[in-house]
């Protein structure tokens, strides 16, 4: 193997293991109901291959359980993972130019946690589209590793371990500090927070995440460009 | 449900999951973005981080109702502290998995 490409697998893998970490509690969790619900384990291993998509997989298992119809899944599937619509175009700025080909791939690895972890990268520098697609992979190969182990051994893992639940929270509450870039980012923060809970308790469902987010990015642009003009 | 059900239904989920991911990157990235999306966008990351967070923090998700009591929260706190002076990523995980940890057997 080349020395770049050690160096690229190297900076993904430092860059990835806190999603591969938080990601194992939540993969078991979903393994261990997935298995109550009557599937077998191979049903669990083609899912997280075909559908990379935490939420969407927890909720197909309760609809499943709750025997649901297979177009009402796969619709509920596609709302809630509308808000990657507006991830996949906010990682398009640092992705110009790369082939449509390794874009095709990488589509496949966007989700909220590759997503706030490639996007800092990229905003720190020295980032690229190969480092960020090791990311991404690593993740899934996490996930898929951590959901079939649930499916199998999950009922004999004790729970909330060495507060391994806590994981992804922390890594967000971080990322979320990389982003205070200035007094905009601060209050587009602070908007987006207040928005999500009130939307939250409101509104039942996930639209929060893509309700708060747009309303807060919109009330920070304008407060931005006023900001500019004062200037 | 048979073999054909589940690869039946996973494909249609990996498709409806796959393609709001796909259709953005492949459309966007070949395209001059105006000066304007490219500052909204910029906001994206931010925004999204702070909606997904702030549920878990203030809310409790079996009340649906609003809570600043949560072992979550009082962790988040020093976790945010800690990130702000050593802006480690590493570190704020494992600190704010001890902190749950610690949290959880006080509590």
């Amino acid at each position: 193997m080349r020395e770049q490409t050690k160096q690229t697998l190297r900076d993904g893998a430092a860059a990835a293991w806190p999603i591969c970490l938080g990601y194992f509690p939540i993969g078991l969790a979903l393994g261990v109901l997935t298995q109550k619900a009557g599937l077998p384990w191979w049903a669990m291993a083609l899912m997280s291959v075909m559908v990379f998509a935490g939420s969407a997989q927890f909720i197909c298992i309760a609809m499943l359980t709750a025997k649901a119809s297979i177009p009402a899944i796969i619709m509920t599937t596609f709302v809630i993972n509308l808000r990657h619509m507006l991830m996949s175009s906010a990682l398009a700025v640092h992705l110009s130019g790369v082939s449509r080909r390794f874009l095709a791939l990488y589509s496949y690895g966007v989700t909220d946690e590759s997503f706030a972890v490639n996007m800092t990268r990229f905003r720190e520098g020295g980032w690229d589209h190969r480092r960020a697609l090791v990311v991404n992979q690593l993740a899934n190969t996490a996930w898929f590793l951590a959901t079939l182990a649930g499916t199998l051994i999950g009922q004999f893992i004790p729970q909330g371990a060495f507060g391994i639940d806590y994981a992804l929270t922390g890594m967000f509450i971080c990322l979320l500090v990389f982003q205070l870039q200035d007094r905009i980012c601060i209050i587009t923060g602070l908007l987006a927070a207040a928005i999500a809970v009130a939307w939250y308790l409101m509104i039942p469902g996930d639209s929060y995440i893509v309700g708060a987010s747009m309303s807060a990015a919109t009330l920070g642009y304008v407060l931005k460009r006023r900001y500019r003009r004062g200037k | 449900m048979s073999f054909t059900d589940y690869l039946f239904l996973f494909a249609g989920m990996g498709l409806v999951t796959y393609l709001p991911r796909a259709l953005p990157l492949l459309y966007l990235t070949h395209k001059q973005l105006p000066q304007w999306l490219v500052d909204w966008l910029s906001l994206i990351p931010v925004a999204i981080l702070s909606a997904l967070l702030a549920p878990t923090l203030f809310t409790d998700s079996a009340t649906h109702s609003f809570d600043l009591g949560k072992p979550e929260l009082l962790v988040a706190i020093p976790t945010l502290i800690f990130a702000l002076k050593t802006r480690s990523l590493g570190g704020t995980v494992l600190v704010g998995m001890l902190l749950y940890w610690l949290a959880g057997m006080i509590i």
